[in-house]
């Protein structure tokens, strides 16, 4: 079977949705493939057990752009995304440090740690704050190539350093220590209690294969706290349905455009002549045409395995060898009979409806690190665990529910072996012994877990060494060095062919933003308009 | 350091807390209009707006002061942290005094505002609108003092207006008597009232611990019957201030821990506060950026006191020079029932408000209706307060 298409996507993660909904409200006769028999890569919602909806990988909205909700008319095909109420840290000595949406009541919680460090919050968030107003303008646009001589790029140059030069002298100073620096050393800048910042230093780490000691982790807190900064209302919280809503949203909006999905088609190569992309063909024989190919899979697997290195210059296939991937988590995913219960928790304590966290130490989470740059998972990991259910009534029957822990560390490798079945089972008890601590019944709740090592997340997702931002967001592969200098815009050294997902700028998250800037880019080339895709909304 | 705030748990139930006076303004309560002072429950009008601010011109009004954020400081080194921290020369304080003072960041922007209480060289009392126990931790490095936070310890309560100095004496408190104004005295062993104010009237402030909240309020009611004495909310109250010309942090400025945008935060000469400025003094936070920006003339703004042509408040209003170009902003504004004029205060960009003080405009939209009167307004810039009352300052005080 041959077709011929205007462009091809390879993947139907939420990155290559959102490009193809951008191609063919542009006119664009777009076709996608998919690997598996559902669609989402990454933002998914399964039924792992009868009635449980999972969000299975990502669990969080805090990214997604809401120009491309407006754009793609996702509120229309269904999607919504609401707040999120609360968060803890639970303690080694049986507290619990609760974070809560009230700004005094999140205060004088903190105050029972520490007072000075409650009041301390204040300089905190306003630094923090500043620096992601001056990151965020930057998500929606196109790298420039500071080698390039394109009046695009000189023009972006200089609309980055009229950027920076809005800053005073100290912010400036403040800027590159702050993308340099360890979450653990900003955070020292501020506080004193360890449980605070514990709590403020998992979003530093969350998806990288670095500890909180190590420099360039301050960054990646930037990159989880873009969404929490954007003001509107409804831009941080769960995907109502899962996070699979979302990817339904943009699949829905792309059919009704008129654009093609077909699943169960995995490509295995990309078909090139004359250093041009021609097409791709599947592992089942099929192959399918176009001038115009991208790739939502990560930099490595595009390049490394889809496109024959032949048709690509050494240097080039270097970079992508080199470029950083490595897998640093896994998810346990569980199905609940009923809620869990925390003892050390006061009755209706809204704490339980976000994030739980039960690394009460910075000292804890490197130690947790250490265990992964050894070769293993941690035996005293950090879990991210949420409970969605316990706002989104879409998810399970009333009284059910479904509880996502991510887990970091956790290694492609196991001691440089392959991961056997023995090892997923113990790493997955490791993670229920580590919620049994602060609740003793909670193994008596469990209906149905399922267990991903990086293993699964590369097999089933696609997710190179299962890394969960396609690629580590140290400051070495933001921007216009994101994933390739001299490739950061989208393009390869195939003309035609594309990449589109979280490798490429401004990275991993449920996002959306690097399908929207690569859309962008290939209908430029194109020569066909780019007006439906609003520019991102001022940060005033 | 003591932490006052280790045992409460359940911080999820009560997002504003109750102050030492809460059931007392309460009781007097008859609409619900409560709004967020620093995550207290705190009035903004007990029964009736208008009444409440003839209290405090006319007879003695109760305001709850409990909110405001009370740093206690002590230690041989007080004195000297004090003069690092703020600007003004605390060693010209006598004891038993309150100053009016002011605190920058090292950039020599303003953190806050508030009073400072000194009993002796070493111990203080600071009130003030946010909270700054990092700084004040950070400045006091290399200072044998000791500093607690106490917003939650002591209770407050204000009491302005012509008969405020007779209720107190009724109350007992014979003592105040002799109190000159930014003069303290302890009434009591627990009980300390100070001649100071909001409202640039005859008026007490009065601190005491938690405990005795009760008793003091009942006593004051009592005493206060026959002198017209009212409980009054924020709204009354920021009338009053506002014809004395008093600003308000993160009202009528930023304060740098807020200003999240640049050029927000503002030098005490950009806030009208540089009489406040001791340059004589060796060291404070804040003095080479603020010695620098005068020489090198780097300020931007000035705070100014404005009259406005016509009656109608100019809240949040922009002002135009030559109706045309935009030179500031109205940070407060009302309608002044003493001096019956529209009044407010404002910040200019330099140098309107300095070289160029005529022919300023407010833009000043009327909604009646669901339809915008639009007017442009004469602004004057006059010395404030537009409220200046001689009983204000008389010793002993007039008890009417």
């Amino acid at each position: 079977m041959t077709q011929k298409f205007d462009a091809i996507i390879i993947g139907a993660g939420h990155n290559g949705l959102v490009s193809a909904c951008y191609l063919q409200k542009a006119g664009l006769n777009v076709l996608v493939l998919e690997k598996n028999d559902w669609i989402g890569g990454a933002a998914v919602s399964r039924e792992l057990t009868p009635n449980i909806l999972y969000s299975n990988c990502s669990y969080v909205c805090s990214l997604f752009r809401p120009e491309i909700m407006r754009d793609l008319e996702l509120p229309k095909h269904g999607l919504q995304i609401i707040g999120i109420e609360g968060g803890t840290v639970f303690t080694k000595n049986g507290d619990y440090l609760a974070s809560y949406r009230n700004y005094h009541s999140k205060r004088r919680e903190m105050a029972r740690f520490s007072n000075k460090d409650s009041e301390a919050y204040e300089r905190y968030s306003r630094d923090v704050t500043r620096q992601c107003r001056f990151i965020q303008p930057l998500l929606m646009r196109t790298a420039p190539d500071p080698a390039s001589f394109k009046l695009k790029d000189i023009s972006e140059i200089f609309y980055l350093i009229k950027k920076f030069n809005e800053l005073t002298p100290n912010q400036m100073a403040e800027t590159i220590r702050f993308w340099t620096m360890s979450i653990s050393d900003y955070l020292d800048e501020y506080f004193e209690n360890d449980v605070i910042k514990a709590s403020l230093a998992v979003s530093g780490i969350i998806g990288t294969a670095l500890g909180p000691m190590s420099p360039g982790t301050a960054y990646v807190l930037l990159h989880h706290y873009m969404g929490e900064v954007d003001g509107s209302i409804g831009s941080w919280g769960y995907a109502r349905g899962g996070m699979g809503a979302i990817t339904q949203a943009l699949s829905s909006s792309f059919k009704s455009l008129g654009g093609t999905i077909i699943t169960e088609s995995e490509v295995t190569n990309v078909l090139v002549n004359n250093n041009s992309a021609k097409g791709v063909a599947l592992k089942n024989g099929n192959e399918y045409y176009s001038s115009t190919i991208i790739s939502n899979a990560d930099v490595k697997r595009t390049f490394l395995k889809l496109v024959n290195e032949k048709n690509l210059p050494k240097k080039f296939i270097n970079k992508v060898k080199n470029f950083k991937i490595r897998g640093s988590s896994g998810k346990v995913n569980i199905g609940l009979d009923s809620m869990p219960e925390f003892p050390a928790v006061p009755k209706g304590d809204p704490c339980l409806k976000g994030d739980i966290h039960f690394t009460d130490s910075i000292e804890r989470m490197e130690r947790a690190y250490d265990d992964w740059k050894n070769g293993t998972w941690s035996k005293d990991p950090f879990l991210d665990m949420m409970i969605p259910t316990t706002t989104d009534p879409t998810m399970a029957p009333p009284g059910k529910h479904f509880m996502s822990c991510f887990v970091q560390y956790c290694p492609p490798k196991v001691y440089g072996n392959d991961w056997t079945e023995a090892n997923k089972e113990a790493f997955g008890e490791t993670v229920v012994k580590q919620i049994e601590e602060y609740s003793p019944s909670f193994r008596e709740k469990i209906i149905h877990m399922e267990i991903r090592t990086p293993k699964e997340l590369e097999n089933e997702v696609g997710l190179t060494e299962g890394n969960i931002f396609q690629g580590e967001l140290t400051f070495d592969q933001l921007l216009f060095n994101r994933p390739i200098p001299g490739y950061a815009q989208y393009r390869s050294p195939v003309s035609g062919l594309y990449i589109c997902g979280s490798s490429t700028h401004p990275g991993g998250g449920v996002m959306g933003a690097p399908g929207r800037n690569a859309a962008i880019e290939i209908l430029r080339d194109l020569k066909k308009p780019t007006k439906h895709a609003r520019s991102a909304y001022e940060v005033i | 350091m003591k932490n006052n705030f280790k045992e409460n748990k359940n911080n999820f139930k009560q997002p504003l807390l109750k102050t030492p006076f809460y059931e007392m303004f309460s009781k007097e309560m008859t609409q619900g209009y409560w709004y967020d002072w620093s995550g207290y429950k705190a009035a903004s009008i007990v029964q009736d707006q208008e009444l409440e601010y003839f209290a405090i011109r006319s007879t003695a009004s109760l305001f709850d002061i409990s909110p405001l954020i009370k740093y206690r400081i002590t230690g041989p080194d007080t004195e000297d942290f004090l003069n690092k921290l703020t600007i003004r020369n605390v060693g010209q304080q006598k004891n038993n005094t309150v100053q009016y003072t002011i605190w920058c960041d090292d950039e020599g922007n303003v953190l806050d505002d508030g009073t400072l209480f000194k009993f002796n060289n070493t111990s203080f009392r600071l009130c003030c609108q946010e909270r700054h126990l990092p700084w004040f931790i950070d400045t006091s490095s290399g200072f044998n003092v000791e500093i607690l936070e106490e917003t939650n310890l002591i209770a407050g309560l204000s009491i302005q207006g012509p008969t405020s100095a007779a209720v107190l004496i009724n109350a007992g408190y014979q003592s105040i008597d002799q109190l000159k104004p930014f003069e303290m005295i302890k009434v009591t062993d627990d009980i300390l009232i100070s001649r100071t104010g909001f409202t640039g009237d005859l008026g007490y402030e009065i601190f005491l611990p938690n405990k005795l909240s009760t008793a003091v309020w009942n006593n004051l009611w009592k005493a206060g019957e026959d002198l017209g004495i009212r409980a009054i909310g924020f709204n009354a109250l920021n009338i009053a201030r506002i014809e004395t010309g008093f600003i308000i942090a993160n009202s009528d400025f930023i304060t740098s821990e807020h200003a999240v945008r640049n050029n927000r935060a503002k030098k005490p000469d950009e806030i009208g506060m540089s009489w406040m400025v001791d340059m004589t003094k060796q060291y404070f936070n804040g003095k080479a950026a603020i010695q620098k920006a005068r020489e090198n003339n780097e300020n931007k703004f000035i705070f100014v006191a404005l009259e406005i042509d016509g009656k109608e408040p100019a809240d949040g209003a922009i002002i135009y020079h030559n109706k045309d170009l935009e030179v500031g902003i109205i940070t407060a504004a009302t309608w002044s029932p003493t001096a019956k004029k529209s009044i407010a205060l404002a910040t200019l960009k330099l140098p309107y408000g300095q070289k160029i003080k005529s022919n300023l405009w407010v833009e000043i939209y009327v909604l009646r209706e669901l339809e915008y009167f639009k007017m442009m307004k004469k602004a004057f810039i006059v010395k404030a307060p537009f409220v200046k009352l001689s009983r204000r300052n008389l010793t002993p005080p007039l008890r009417k």
